[in-house]
């Protein structure tokens, strides 16, 4: 049996007294870094989208470099991967998947969910997507919708930029913020007014 | 070297059958015809970087195939758009 | 698809086997184990001791049934160590003595 077969829990104690004891890493530094990842959350997106469905031309800049449109609005971006940004149309709907492994938009989203990051989702995404949008979400593509899903194998990282629903008319950009969902800007769920 | 609208043809090698590797070029895309979207930018070659040896800037491509190219399955006109390291492609 | 027998197990994009098994799309909050082992990736990140790509190569380093048995961040916590015994960050009698000392 190999040491690294050690139990997590145990693995983890471990290694953290010896990042401490060698000063690479003290209890303050990873109780710092806890603070700031958690404070990354979809809300953080949300603030894209709705600045994008107002304003066109914040919308252009944020589908051609969206790592300063996210600094625009105010997001840390400083030492992240590039954020590129998929737009959805009356004929495109977009899904974003890492097959090998979970890559994910954390600096504009958060921690990715705890299903982006299953073997089922990786693995029915690109094979059956529209088969594993109804089934686990009840998120229906209409045939005449081509689906485009984006595998995110290297440095990027991806989000959808969703269309915005019907409904919103005279709508503030919170208020807009406020129904862009986590799922909507990856690509397994709609926005919708609800 | 690839510009967009490009014809290009995943390799069908495998090097990790031959010894420790780190590939980003996932299995189901190699040896299937695809279409560059766009050149990403370069960087860093992964497949060294997680050896810890020294990596040079390698062209990323943005490719597009038609799921069916890849799944003999009805799919539809749905596609995949995968980044691609420009090594890991050629000419049909 | 051929290219399916070759395929190595992280590489999960269509894979045969997990086609029918069901996603578990229930909001499933992160435990302090999970943080602090992401914090602990990015701080040995940021300082340039084990790199994301190493850190993944170590996943996929994992046998098969264990890479499928551990959760996400328990098969961080694997790699890392690995990464950190393999570049003599840390050596194997000092995590042994660090794992009896708990």
């Amino acid at each position: 049996m190999s040491i690294l077969d050690t139990e997590s829990e145990r693995l983890l104690a471990a290694v953290r007294d010896l990042l401490a004891q060698k000063g690479i890493a003290s209890a303050t530094e990873i109780a710092d870094r806890i603070a700031v990842t958690d404070a990354a959350n979809p809300g953080q997106g949300a603030r894209m989208v709705a600045k994008a469905w107002v304003d066109p031309a914040y919308r252009a800049r944020m589908l051609q470099d969206g790592t300063k449109a996210a600094e625009e609005v105010g997001i840390p971006m400083r030492g992240m991967p590039p954020l590129g940004v998929l737009e959805d149309t009356a004929d495109q709907h977009n899904l974003v998947v890492c097959t090998l492994c979970s890559c994910y938009p954390r600096a504009v989203l958060g921690y990715p969910p705890f299903w982006y990051k299953s073997s089922a989702y990786r693995a029915r995404a690109v094979r059956d997507p529209r088969g594993l949008l109804a089934s686990e979400w009840k998120t229906v593509i209409p045939a005449t919708v081509k689906l485009r899903v984006v595998d995110s194998t290297a440095d990027y990282r991806w989000m959808v930029l969703p269309l915005r629903p019907a409904g919103t008319d005279g709508w503030t950009e919170a208020q807009l913020a406020g129904i862009v969902r986590e799922g909507d800007m990856i690509g397994v769920t709609i926005p919708a007014v609800r | 070297m690839f510009g967009p609208g490009d014809d290009v043809l995943v390799k069908n090698d495998w090097p990790e059958r031959r010894g420790p590797a780190h590939i980003r070029t996932p299995y189901y895309v190699r040896g299937v015809r695809g279409k560059v979207v766009r050149h990403l930018g370069d960087f860093p070659n992964p497949e060294d970087l997680a050896f810890g040896r020294p990596a040079d800037a390698r062209p990323l491509y943005h490719v597009a195939f038609d799921r069916h190219a890849i799944w003999q399955e009805p799919a539809g006109d749905d596609e995949l758009l995968v980044e691609i390291f420009g090594h890991w492609l050629e000419r049909p | 698809m051929d290219n399916e027998s070759l395929r190595a197990h992280h590489d999960l994009g269509g894979a045969s086997k997990f086609m029918c098994e069901p996603v578990d799309i229930e909001p499933h909050g992160l435990t302090d184990f999970d943080r602090e082992v992401d914090a602990i990736r990015q701080i040995l990140g940021a300082k340039q001791v084990v790199s994301v790509d190493e850190l993944r190569r170590g996943i996929e380093a994992i046998p098969e049934a264990e890479y499928h048995r551990l959760s996400y961040y328990r098969r961080w916590i694997r790699s890392l160590t690995d990464n950190l015994l393999r570049k003599g960050v840390i050596t194997e009698a000092e995590l042994k003595a660090a794992l009896e000392a708990k």
